[in-house]
């Protein structure tokens, strides 16, 4: 056996021992009260508690440790293999079922407990010494299939991939089927296949009252017409975008790039709320044209109209970032082979040009059709009686009738669209994508746009480019006055109320907002490192190492990419508010939901990393004696630091502005800033809201500086040499909702 | 650090399959220790994969591969003391190239000096004292190849591996380097596996020649024996230019048949074949142009003619097909429609077996 796997043994024990199974509440560090009774009562070990009989269903995971400790004595590789793989399984398995069987009383699966010896017994979620313990049974279990020679018999890729394996397993299958399980129950926990029915077929979902009568559509129509309208009109106006940059010899293509960036470091609400300080029974254009025209003041902007246009104004950069990639994608010997052999502009474009784009616009709509239907924020600021899934999921979860059954039973209903969406995109666009882009060097300039469709594209883009300016003029100035529309003295009183810092009595944070703005940060920081590591050995393990159930795992980590905020908000808090894993409240489930909720974009831009690097390079130094984890550290990690650095900072900058996800799952203890706004929002303080928003933006833009200053550049020689892919808008191209 | 020496590489009918596609075909062979032997044959003939099975890179679905007499085929490319010279050179680029040439024994955990020390000893054998603290972004490409050999001889491995090291360097440079590589191997009594599809190169290069064609061994022999006495029409095909000629063999005694090419009849060694139809392999320079008719030569006419500097290549036209015809030294030019005489020299035409 070798060094390692005895330290993973040790690591076991030390969580099976001495560490307190349980998680206890008001543990700490300083005052030692919460420790009474050690090693029994509630912070006793696990040992101490199945020895003497107060828990006995925790014995098995203990003789799983025993096995493995007397395998160390022996000398037979294989027989040790043999010992650990089966030791591991059995003790992995009989962990997870007495921890699903014995739950808070009243819960967990009685016929199972019975057979564990607990029939009747409670116990409370997991703590630092079951999580150790399991850790090292997953460990034992990896190391005893390097033995046999799995993965070539490397221990650090075993491993890596069992416990990827594990947290995906946990922490998003776990949940999803949660939530499928409790749309089968009825409101008092029996099993109930009618219930989901009902409630399935029910006409506030599938009615089509806005067709024959002058009642409210389904929510579930709502949605989709709202997301068919954002992804062609963001789609629209991406191709119109990027057409214009590439193919005409139109100024401001930087500004039109930086443009991009902009609504990633937003918080997907914050267009909504501008919008209504715009647009809204006061706002400031409402106001102009009652002044000036005479057009009377209306709740317009309160519904579809709002949504659509706060979403396209959010989404649109999205379409562009793609559709710039297929456009340039195209090779221009194509269009110049169509030239030579006498088309005319018109006809090259749309004989060639047009067909070549297809593939790359049914990838932009989808793209804007997903993210409209994950969208939270904005319905929920602009939606007014324009009900959409995300939003009445929001509502039946916190609202009056608090039904976890509708909850649940909605987040199907947007999971079935948006795994729809994924799947087409996936099934369909994998076969039909052109690649026009080939090893060769392909010189040739690009044909120039035909003229009429400059003009159009020309056209659609001003009033969009126009408007985006407008919003972020109004996001930064809005906070400076006294209350937009109304009153522009200039003011600092929002700022006052959410940021003061009082000097007099030492350093006092008196602001209203900063509890948030620190857990935030804090939560961030937290994340961002665990979802860039994560990915990064997901997308190592899925491009350079071959195992069983490969595919598998790609298509795990890929599906989490269609899974809505929103959707995952629920299922966080149906998973995880009881035993076995009971953290719902704490910051772990913030820290938990941002890793996998942006796990795949760490795995996205892994990849596109990895293939840039040519794969003789880790062959090389696999022929020099390497192993995989020494590979991965001194050759793979220098080469992708700007892969690291763009996961590294779009999961910050993901896990700042998140809406959909978190707001179900802070607390009062720990609240974050886009959830504070929110509800700000929702009390009608707008000048707060609004400052807020713009620190919020700012701050972001500075932490990705700082990110990128931290990681550094990729050194590849003295001559400096230009990154191919350290722009931080990579990743979202791939895809994702939000 | 033990040095193992150079070690034997032995293939006991491996096969390589990826689902349905077999890449390598149950095939056999030894390489002999300190010898060079070269894995010629045209791209997608298995030999590249075959060279990675060496190196452990690839593991192998049937069959059984020794080094030094030792039974490696489930050993990992890292438990293999084996080293490879990559066609990309895969030469770390955050790296300098000391740092490059110091990877193998740093990993190995042998501390810095030592690797330091070693890799400097490399370093200077192949040329490139002063050249340490560079990035292989600012070497040229017959320098970056240079680290590439250096940073694989370094660990002193029982088999070093060439997969096409010349491939991407200028013509004149690659005769350079395949004469230092050779020079090299004999000087270090190395065990060398080499992978090329470069007929003339394998032959300047290899003291045997494993010919490949589609995913089994075609014909393994040294340079000599393949480009005199090819098996094949495949082996005559692709070593050297060859004039495949469908003949008929009419007699054969004490080891010598009688050809039949054409109306010319000529005396051949027999190569274990008997009367019937077989083919000749007649190698361009071996076929001699006059005007003059000799019973043992075939009539034809020249179709076209090509001056090439050091030689003419000549197309004639005859009775059994259009023939490809060298004339080394200076010769005035042929005019097409020039009715010659084809005789067959004494060596470089060969009986092969019909297919």
């Amino acid at each position: 056996m070798r060094g390692t796997t005895k330290l993973v043994l040790l690591l076991g024990w030390l969580g099976y021992g001495l560490l307190p199974w349980y998680l206890v509440e008001r543990a700490s560090l300083v005052s030692f009260g919460w420790l009474n009774g050690y090693p029994f009562g509630r912070a006793g070990t696990a040992l101490a508690l199945s020895l003497s009989g107060e828990a006995p269903w925790l014995l098995p995971a203990g003789l799983a440790l025993v096995a493995a400790t007397v395998a160390s004595g022996l000398r037979d590789e294989k027989i040790v293999a043999r010992i650990l793989i089966l030791a591991g399984m059995a003790g992995i398995a009989l962990f997870f079922a007495q921890g699903f069987a014995i739950g808070i009383r009243g819960q967990g699966i009685p016929g199972l407990a019975a057979l564990l010896g607990g029939a009747g017994a409670a116990q409370p979620g997991m703590g630092a010494g079951a999580f150790l313990c399991i850790l090292s049974l997953l460990l034992l279990l990896c190391h005893g299939l390097a033995y046999r020679g799995y993965c070539r018999g490397d221990l650090f890729t075993t491993s890596a991939i069992g416990i990827i394996v594990l947290l995906i397993g946990l922490f998003i299958f776990f949940p999803v089927v949660t939530v499928l399980e409790s749309a089968l129950i009825d409101q008092d926990g029996a099993f109930a296949l009618s219930a989901f029915t009902s409630r399935f077929f029910d006409s506030s979902i599938w009615g089509l009252g806005c067709l024959t009568s002058n009642t409210n559509c389904g929510v579930a129509w709502n949605t989709l017409f709202l997301a068919v309208l954002c992804g062609v009109i963001t789609t629209l106006l991406g191709l119109a975008c990027a057409l214009l940059i590439l193919r005409t010899g139109m100024p401001g293509k930087r500004v039109m790039r930086a443009l991009t960036v902009l609504p990633i470091i937003t918080p997907p609400f914050v267009i909504g709320l501008a919008l209504i300080l715009l647009f809204g029974r006061s706002g400031m254009v409402s106001n102009l044209m009652y002044e000036w025209f005479d057009i009377p003041r209306s709740r317009w902007i309160y519904g579809l109209p709002g949504v659509l246009l706060a979403q396209v104004l959010a989404f649109a950069p999205i379409a562009f970032l793609v559709l710039i990639g297929v456009v340039q994608g195209i090779s221009p010997s194509l269009e110049e082979a169509s030239q030579t052999l006498g088309a005319k502009p018109w006809q090259t474009f749309r004989t060639v040009t047009w067909p070549l784009l297809r593939p790359g616009l049914a990838n932009a709509f989808l793209l804007g059709f997903v993210e409209s239907m994950a969208d939270f924020g904005n319905p929920l600021v602009l939606g007014g009686n324009y009900e959409v899934l995300s939003t009445k999921i929001f509502f039946a979860v916190v609202g009056a009738s608090h039904n976890q059954g509708q909850a649940a039973v909605l987040a199907i209903v947007l999971l079935g669209f948006t795994l729809g969406a994924f799947w087409v995109q996936q099934r369909w666009l994998g076969d039909k994508s052109y690649t026009t882009v080939t090893g060769k060097g392909d010189s040739g300039l690009p044909t120039p746009l035909p003229r009429r469709v400059s003009w159009l594209a020309g056209l659609v883009i001003l009033p969009w480019v126009a408007l985006t300016f407008v919003i972020y003029v109004v996001i930064l100035i809005g906070g400076f006055v006294k209350a937009m529309g109304r009153d522009y003295t200039p003011t600092l009183e929002h700022y006052r109320t959410g940021f003061s810092i009082d000097w007099s009595r030492g350093l006092f944070f008196e602001g209203a907002a900063w509890d948030s703005f620190f857990t935030t940060i804090k939560i961030a920081a937290i994340s961002a490192p665990l979802t860039a590591v994560i990915g990064l050995i997901t997308a190592y393990l899925l491009t350079r190492q071959r195992f069983a159930g490969r595919h598998a795992l790609e298509f795990a980590t890929m599906l989490s990419f269609a899974i809505p905020g929103t959707v995952i908000g629920v299922a966080y808090i149906l998973a995880f508010n009881v035993p076995p894993i009971e953290i719902t409240g704490t910051g772990l489930i913030l820290v938990l939901a941002f890793v996998f909720r942006n796990m795949p974009v760490g795995v996205r831009s892994g990849i596109a990393g990895l293939s840039q690097i040519d794969k003789s390079l880790d062959e090389a130094s696999t022929t020099l004696r390497a192993r995989s984890f020494t590979t991965l550290w001194r050759i793979m990690l220098p080469l992708l630091k700007p892969a690291l650095v763009s996961a590294l900072v779009y999961s910050f900058v993901r896990a700042m502005t998140a809406v959909s996800a978190v707001i179900f799952l802070v607390s009062a203890e720990y609240n974050l800033a886009t959830a504070y706004i929110v509800g700000r929002v929702e009390a009608g303080e707008f000048g707060l809201a609004i400052a807020y928003s713009s620190v919020l933006i700012v701050f972001m833009a500075f932490g990705i500086g700082l990110i990128q200053l931290g990681v550094g550049e990729r050194k590849l020689g003295r001559r400096k040499v230009v990154a191919l892919n350290s722009s931080v808008s990579d990743p979202i191209s791939q895809g994702a909702a939000s | 650090m033990t040095k193992a020496g150079p070690a034997s590489v032995e293939f006991r009918n491996v096969s390589m399959r990826y689902g349905a596609v077999t890449a390598v075909d149950d095939i056999s062979f030894t390489i002999e220790a300190g010898t060079l032997v070269t894995l010629l044959g045209p791209s997608g003939c298995g030999k590249t994969t075959t060279l990675r099975m060496i190196a452990g890179l690839e593991i192998a679905s049937e069959g059984q591969i020794l080094i030094g007499g030792h039974d490696v085929t489930r050993l990992s490319a890292a438990d293999r003391d084996v080293s490879m010279v990559f066609q990309s050179y895969a030469l770390f680029p955050h790296m300098s190239v000391l740092e490059n040439a110091a990877y193998g024994p740093t990993v190995k955990g042998l501390g810095k000096e030592k690797s330091r020390e070693m890799a400097l000893e490399k370093l200077a054998l192949v040329g490139l004292r002063g050249f340490e603290s560079r990035y292989p972004s600012e070497l040229s490409g017959g320098q970056q190849q240079r680290v590439a050999v250096a940073r694989a001889l370094v660990l002193e491995p029982q088999v070093l591996l060439f997969d096409e090291p010349l491939s991407n360097l200028d013509a004149k440079l690659r005769r350079r380097v395949r004469e230092e590589i050779r020079e090299l191997q004999q000087d270090l009594n190395l065990t060398v596996a080499y992978v090329t599809q470069d007929q003339e190169e394998a032959l300047a290069v290899s003291d045997r020649i494993i010919v490949m064609s589609n995913a089994r061994i075609a014909q393994e022999g040294a340079p000599r024996a393949l480009y005199e006495a090819p098996a094949n029409a495949f082996v005559a095909d692709f070593i050297g230019d060859a004039n495949l000629i469908d003949v008929t063999i009419t007699s054969v005694a004490d080891g010598r048949a009688a050809v039949a090419i054409g109306s010319a009849t000529v005396s051949l060694p027999a190569r274990d074949l008997g009367p019937g139809p077989a083919k000749v392999a007649v190698r361009p320079e071996s076929l001699l142009l006059s005007e003059t008719a000799t019973p043992d030569s075939l009539p034809g006419t020249v179709r076209k003619c090509a001056y090439l500097g050091n030689h003419l290549d000549i197309m004639v036209e005859t009775e059994v097909g259009e023939l490809f015809v060298v004339q080394y030294g200076h010769h005035a030019m042929w005019k097409p429609g020039t009715p010659v005489n084809l005789a067959f020299a004494g060596s470089g035409v060969t009986l092969i077996p019909p297919n």
